[in-house]
């Protein structure tokens, strides 16, 4: 552990919040606000990836702001799973700033589009809630955390004050303030129960409530940290506002803004109330948030429509995966939740794109952008592939750890859903195939009523119109996305491996609490939190975790030599057959990572 | 903790007519039932602390136990900030709705309302299934939709070539069985609302053959 990095932490707050004063204060010089922006969001990223790379050794570090050790001051507090979520937020809204820029610069005759003088230091002050959101220690900073970004996200959801955009946002603030005025009072109410707000300190003082209390608060969290991840009951909201901002604002918002929502869902469940009271409930609402949301998406007839409705249905596998109250569940879900900030993000990037070539997102009146512009089909068909979760792709590996989680657990709400997430594959492969089929496929005079940007004379026309609404500056970063998120699958082994490790951390709690509280306060708790700890599938066991606790084996669970070695030791040579079949039957990614990720988890025990 | 029972009432009086205020349509009615809420929070916040006490800070002889707590007070001024900036945020945005659409209601999303208006199923789904006919079906000479079925049947290029038949059948398809018959038999295209395929008398047939 390095103290010095460490005391760098809250500049990834303080640097955009830097940035968006500038801003503000050079809001006629539109060049000098977009390079201290760019300038400020590069700093940002870089600074982050230092903290990844410094977390990724030594695990969990806390800062306590002033000096004021933790329970009494504002400590912000970095571990694996902040820190990657730290690192892909910010080079997802670096990637759509370049979009943004891009935009600004090439639709000056389209008044809506461009940004105006506000829209880049609001944006910085986007990331700015969102990275305080995730080094929050406490519940308030996190309260704050979320007001902040909330706030920018009404002025970018209502940019430019057209009448569509007021009526979608009045929606989308009332119902957010509902959300935040909820959080705050369940504050309230747990500061009165236990005296503290700090994360780490409420991790112990929670615990000896009594079991009612319990419930209340957990229940009371998870509805406010629901609205705003937008889980089923609590979902409403979003497909009604997020498609009428300007394509790179709702690219951000889908990215980012729901799963910090599930970032502290997961913070909910893993630090402050662990164990498996309400697991059976959030798996039915994971249930009902896929399947709702992918029929709602179903019935869209407008592509960002439908693209925000099955953001809200993958929302449910996220929830599935932390639900399961397992090793292999939890790091699926992160490895997800990374997945799936950057495919959301690209693909309603892309979608920005589809409505500037074509002039409309209306599914019935697109057609023939397979022939016009075949670049755009690629970018559009590989993140839809994506995120449909087909094989080789990361949307794939992801939920195949969820579902081997569910099958593990071996309950038959577990079994509904896995059977429920591989239905909502399905169908959202099949929402994805409608807008591919038509708005690429078909040619654009069978389409309903196309625009006359559709109708080219011929296919240089077509071409030459490419140039002026397709400009290399908005590709360009939807390219890059494009590449993150096969990054995500090329490295699937160590960030796999990496997701575990975070998962393991957080089931664990020590690391977590012992940054905070330092060593001293945890060593009095130390028996009760393994106790705690030991519920959990898979935890510390070093052996990949998903063998000793499946009782069903499939193909491709993960497998790792030093098991095969204690197994043969154990049993003689019994399963031999059955782990040489497993091993050459499974996928190849899929078991790579999981021996990888047992490596690692071993490596962390001992 | 010993909590001031007037608060309390108060912060359930605050609570009550702030969530009845939100339940309205009128927006400058949720705007004054969120203020009155937000009021309610603070209140809780601050009954937080406990009883009344005195200033926190040490001085000779006071002890512990006289002193209120002071943290909620700090988080009240926070969240006081905070309600304060999204009032006014909110107004904003309420002045803007009544400027632009002379409204001041929660408005309906027009894309909601298109979707739930559409018809049941897709027709384009469910094209080129040929209607289902039978020679061993009876037939009905006075009915036009059936001849013209036996018509196609026979002679699969009807509708196309201008021989006798067709062109009786293409008089028929134009006057009578235009936008129900023949779009839905062959050339269903994409159109979720009957209507425009009745205004564009020619455009889904034609597609139909030239498939």
């Amino acid at each position: 552990m390095d103290g010095d990095l460490a005391s760098l932490i809250p500049l990834a707050v303080l640097l955009p919040v830097l940035g968006a004063g500038f801003g503000f204060a050079f809001y006629r010089q539109q060049t000098t606000q977009r390079a201290v922006t760019l300038g400020t969001l590069t700093l940002t990223v870089v600074l982050e990836i230092v903290l990844l790379a410094d977390v990724w050794q030594g695990g969990a570090q806390a800062v306590h702001l002033a000096g004021w050790p933790a329970p009494f001051g504002i400590a912000m507090v970095i571990d694996r799973f902040s820190a990657l979520m730290l690192v892909v937020s910010s080079i997802i809204t670096l990637a759509v700033l370049l979009y943004a820029v891009g935009q600004g610069a090439a639709a000056e005759e389209r008044r809506d589009d461009g940004p105006v003088s506000i829209f880049y230091p609001t944006y910085l002050i986007l990331v700015a809630g969102v990275s305080n959101a995730f080094l929050a220690g406490d519940l308030f900073n996190l309260y704050v955390g979320f007001e902040i970004f909330l706030t920018a996200s009404y002025v970018l959801l209502t940019l430019g004050g057209g009448e569509a955009r007021i009526r979608a946002g009045v929606t989308y603030v009332v119902v957010s303030i509902v959300s935040s005025l909820l959080f705050l009072i369940t504050i309230g109410v747990i500061y009165a129960a236990t005296g503290t707000v700090n994360l780490a300190d409420l991790a112990l003082a929670l615990g000896e409530l009594d079991r009612g209390m319990q419930l209340l608060l957990h229940v009371m969290l998870l509805v406010g940290f629901g609205i705003k991840a937008a889980v089923f009951p609590l979902a409403f909201w979003l497909p009604d506002s997020y498609p009428t901002a300007p394509a790179p604002v709702t690219a951000v918002f889908a990215g980012l803004l729901t799963k910090v929502g599930i970032y502290s869902i997961i913070r909910t469940e893993t630090l402050l109330f662990p164990g498996e009271r309400l697991n059976t409930a959030l798996m039915i609402v994971a249930l009902l948030t896929m399947l709702v949301g992918i029929l709602g998406a179903l019935a869209q007839s407008d592509v960002k429509r439908m693209l925000s409705f099955t953001l809200t249905s993958h929302i449910g596998y996220l929830v599935f995966g932390l639900s399961l109250l397992s090793i292999t569940g939890m790091s699926a879900t992160i490895y997800y939740v990374a997945h799936h900030i950057t495919i959301q993000t690209t693909l309603f990037l892309v979608t920005g794109l589809i409505e500037r070539r074509s002039g409309t997102s209306a599914v019935d009146r697109l057609g023939g952008l397979a022939k016009i512009s075949p670049v755009l089909a690629v970018l559009f068909f590989l993140p839809a592939m994506n995120l449909a979760g087909i094989p080789p792709f990361s949307g794939f590996i992801g939920k195949l750890g969820m579902i081997q989680g569910g099958v593990a657990e071996n309950t038959a709400i577990a079994w509904t859903l896995v059977v429920g997430s591989v239905v909502t594959s399905l169908l959202t492969l099949l929402a994805l195939a409608r807008i591919w089929a038509r708005a690429f496929w078909r040619r654009a005079e069978d389409a309903d009523d196309p625009d006359p940007l559709l109708m080219s004379k011929t296919l240089a026309h077509a071409r030459a119109a490419n140039k002026r609404l397709l400009p290399t500056s908005m590709t360009v970063p939807t390219a890059l996305l494009v590449g993150l998120s096969l990054a995500f699958t090329v490295f699937a082994g160590p960030l796999l491996s990496f997701s575990r490790a975070a998962a393991q951390d957080m089931y664990e709690r020590t690391p977590y609490l012992e940054a905070v509280l330092g060593e001293e306060r945890v060593d009095g708790v130390r028996a009760e939190l393994r106790e705690l700890a030991a519920q959990v599938d898979g935890l510390e066991t070093g052996d990949g975790g998903a063998e000793e606790h499946a009782p069903v084996h499939t193909s491709v669970e993960p497998r790792d030599a030093e098991q095969l070695e204690s197994d043969d030791a154990a049993d003689g040579h019994a399963d031999d057959a059955a782990s040489g079949a497993g091993d050459g039957a499974g996928d190849g990614a899929g078991s790579g990572a999981g021996d990888d990720a047992g490596d690692e988890a071993g490596g962390e025990s001992r | 903790m010993t909590i001031n029972l007037t608060l309390l009432v108060l912060m359930g009086a605050l609570f009550a007519v702030g969530v009845h205020l939100l339940l309205e349509r009128s927006l400058t009615r949720v705007l004054l039932g969120i203020i009155l809420i937000s009021n309610g929070v603070n209140l809780l916040m601050l009954q937080t602390a406990g009883r009344a006490g005195l200033a926190p800070i040490v001085r000779g002889d006071a002890g512990f136990e006289d002193m209120l707590d002071p943290l909620p007070q700090a988080l009240v001024l926070t969240a006081i900030v905070i309600s304060f900036a999204l009032t006014s945020l909110m107004l904003a945005l309420i002045y803007r709705s009544w400027a632009l659409a002379r409204q001041d209601e929660v408005a309906d999303d027009e894309e909601d309302r298109r979707v739930a208006a559409q018809p049941v199923h897709d027709p384009e789904e469910d094209s080129d299934v040929p209607a289902e006919t039978s020679e061993f079906s009876e037939a009905d000479p006075a009915d036009p939709h059936q001849a013209r079925q036996r018509g196609r049947l026979l002679n699969p290029q009807a509708g196309r070539d201008a021989t006798a038949g067709g062109a009786v059948e293409d008089q028929l398809r134009r006057g009578l069985h235009e936008p129900d018959d023949d779009a839905g038999a062959r050339g269903r295209a994409a159109e979720p609302d009957a209507g425009s395929a009745d205004g564009s008398s020619d455009g889904p047939p034609r597609r139909g053959r030239r498939r």
